[in-house]
């Protein structure tokens, strides 16, 4: 394995900025690794080569002539498929947007580029981000690097399984019930959901536009703080980007300290279905917390009983909306019956042929949830308990600096395990979804491999909205408490891809 | 028990635009049935005055200054679309011709 490829994103900025490599150099190396293995894990659906060295060599020219853009300038990067960007292919991993080529950047992507990252690829997905293994993406399912008979989470699991298995040293993913948090957990890396309306959606195919929100995927906490500086900031082209700033997330990890740190564990997300040695991990970070002096205390927060139902009402009936866009007339397939059809047949056949069995479940049941007679039982009901949640988390807070949960219930499930019953899917998110519901800031940061079966495992960081700073200091104090004890991140101790080439 | 009947489905999937056939039609109201009982626990949740809450972050009245910008040329509009002429998005008849 090239020594490259195994280091952190901060480092290679550190050997770009000091000219020990090039930003050339740095791509080449993620292109070679990803060009012959990525058939293993499937974490591209598409390689960008051309354009990101391009990229890559005005990166290298821009800082010979002393201008670096940002503190990540000339380190490669990959981004998920549901970003726009107007050198690659955007689909979503759906077949409804197979090859659309969109005609504007999103505005992380401009961002990504205006800081000097060379942008490697588009990374797999479950369709529209619709699920938590990437079992739904219609091109097929990424892998997990730690088993490759295992998925790396989802909906982001082409970006959690790019970081982890050294196709890229960075990802940006999008999380709406734990897209992001969930494959980080799962594949031992880091992954962080900031404050809703911190990073601008703009340009980002809408799954749920009041949960959806933009995050980095990294192998350490560092590296994702110096992420989100880059990524986060105001957007007039999305109206419910913060205008405030959140401050540099890099600069808060430094001045990290345990000193006067209050730390709450939700009663409701602490005992019943967590996998043992998911729980038996949780318990030793919160073992390891309580040595350093931090205190902790349990809080209570009945409203999350209820969180996974209120979000699989308030997301299906956002996404019903969102994904109406997909008519045929735009952009996308469009599949004529016989004869002369009405534009109506034309739809419907259209999206038929388009999406995939997840997607076509959850549109017809947020247009059951909206329906008249039944708006107020469902859709209205899940809205109330959004603000139950909301409340449970300022009382909770009003005690508590932040709060940390087991990220997942289980470590990466077996490909094929769960993919027929949608319920036992859903249920993978239980600890993640209700940040995304309250808009709060959330985080998973490796802590251990669960001892029956040697899988990754994840801690939670939750903050209160526009905390994000907080969330990252907290993270950054538990990654080095882990750090301490292996002698390195998580991920070193994952097996190497090479061993499965084939 | 969920009232979620083939029919139903079948009504709420021509809502949707999206053709099913009798086998996706019986396959959905048995998964759809055993979704919607689980999330209409929210019922349970909630009692007495609560007000909704649709977005996250409050916020009110977002302006922005009305400015011209650079936009999408013509060409770049239908550089996507399955079909167009003369400048414009090409569509089937909207209304059926009987």
């Amino acid at each position: 394995m090239s020594e490259l490829i195994t280091k952190s994103a901060c480092e290679l900025a550190g050997l770009i900025e000091s000219k020990e490599i090039s930003s050339v150099e740095a791509t080449e190396a993620f292109f070679d690794r990803s060009e012959s293995l990525n058939h293993l894990t499937l974490s591209y659906l598409h390689l960008n080569r051309e354009s990101a060295l391009a990229a890559a060599q005005a990166a290298d020219s821009d800082l010979a002539a002393g201008k670096r853009h940002s503190a990540l300038h000339g380190v490669p990067i990959a981004v998920k498929d549901n970003l726009t960007t107007t050198d690659a292919p955007t689909t979503a991993g759906s077949k409804i947007l197979e090859g659309w080529v969109p005609q504007y950047d999103s505005t992380v992507v401009k961002r990504i580029r205006a800081a000097g990252l060379p942008i490697l690829g588009k990374t797999n997905m479950d369709e529209f981000a619709m699920g938590s293994s990437t079992e739904y993406s219609a091109y097929g399912p990424s892998r997990n690097p730690w088993d490759l008979d295992r998925i790396p989470g989802g909906s982001g699991g082409g970006s959690s399984s790019a970081v982890s298995g050294h196709l890229a040293p960075l990802a940006v993913g999008s999380d709406t019930g734990g897209s992001i948090r969930f494959p980080a957990a799962v594949t031992g890396s880091v992954g962080a959901k900031p404050t809703y309306g911190a990073v601008s959606r703009y340009g980002l195919i809408a799954l749920a536009s009041s949960l959806d929100q933009v995050g980095p995927v990294t192998n350490t906490v560092l590296d994702a703080a110096l992420l989100q500086d880059v990524i986060a900031g105001y957007d007039p082209h999305d109206s419910t980007s913060l205008p405030d700033s959140l401050g540099s997330m890099a600069e808060a990890v430094k001045t990290a300290q345990f000193k006067g740190l209050k730390v709450g564990v939700v009663k409701q997300l602490s005992s019943d279905g967590f996998q043992a040695g998911v729980k038996k991990c949780f318990d030793d970070t919160i073992a390891k917390l309580t040595a350093e002096g931090v205190e902790v205390v349990e809080v209570d927060c009945p409203s999350f009983e209820y969180s996974v139902a209120a979000y699989y009402l308030i997301l299906p009936a956002e996404a019903s909306s969102n994904l109406a866009r997909f008519d045929s007339v735009r952009f996308g397939l469009r599949v004529a019956p016989e004869g002369n059809p009405t534009i109506e047949r034309v739809m419907a056949a259209t999206r038929e042929a388009g999406f995939g069995p997840e997607v076509k479940r959850r549109i017809i049941l947020g247009t059951y949830a909206l329906s008249s007679g039944y708006y107020d039982a469902y859709y209205g009901s899940a809205q109330k308990v959004r603000t139950l949640i909301q409340q449970d988390l300022e009382k909770a807070f009003s005690q508590v600096d932040v709060l940390l949960t087991p990220t997942a219930p289980t470590t990466a499930f077996k490909i094929g395990e769960k993919v027929n019953d949608p319920l036992a899917m859903y249920l993978n998110d239980i600890a993640t979804i209700p940040a995304n519901l309250a808009g709060i800031p959330g985080m998973s940061v490796p802590n251990g491999l669960a001892e029956e079966d040697g899988l990754p495992s994840g801690v939670q960081i939750l903050a209160p909205a526009r905390e994000d700073a907080r969330m990252y200091q907290v993270a950054s104090l538990i990654e080095a408490l882990y750090v301490a004890q292996w002698g390195a991140p998580l991920i070193a101790q994952a097996p190497g891809l090479e061993a499965n080439r084939g | 028990m969920s009232e979620i009947t083939p029919d139903l489905v079948r009504h709420l999937a021509s809502l949707s635009r999206i053709l099913v056939t009798d086998d996706e039609v019986e396959k959905l109201a048995g998964e759809l049935g055993v979704i919607v009982d689980s999330v209409a626990t929210v019922n349970k949740a909630v009692s007495g005055d609560v007000v909704p809450t649709s977005h996250p972050i409050p916020m009110s009245n977002v302006f922005r200054e009305d400015e011209v910008a650079p936009s999408l040329t013509q060409e770049q509009a239908l550089s996507g679309a399955a079909d167009s002429a003369e400048g414009r998005f090409k569509v089937a008849a909207i209304l059926d011709e009987d």
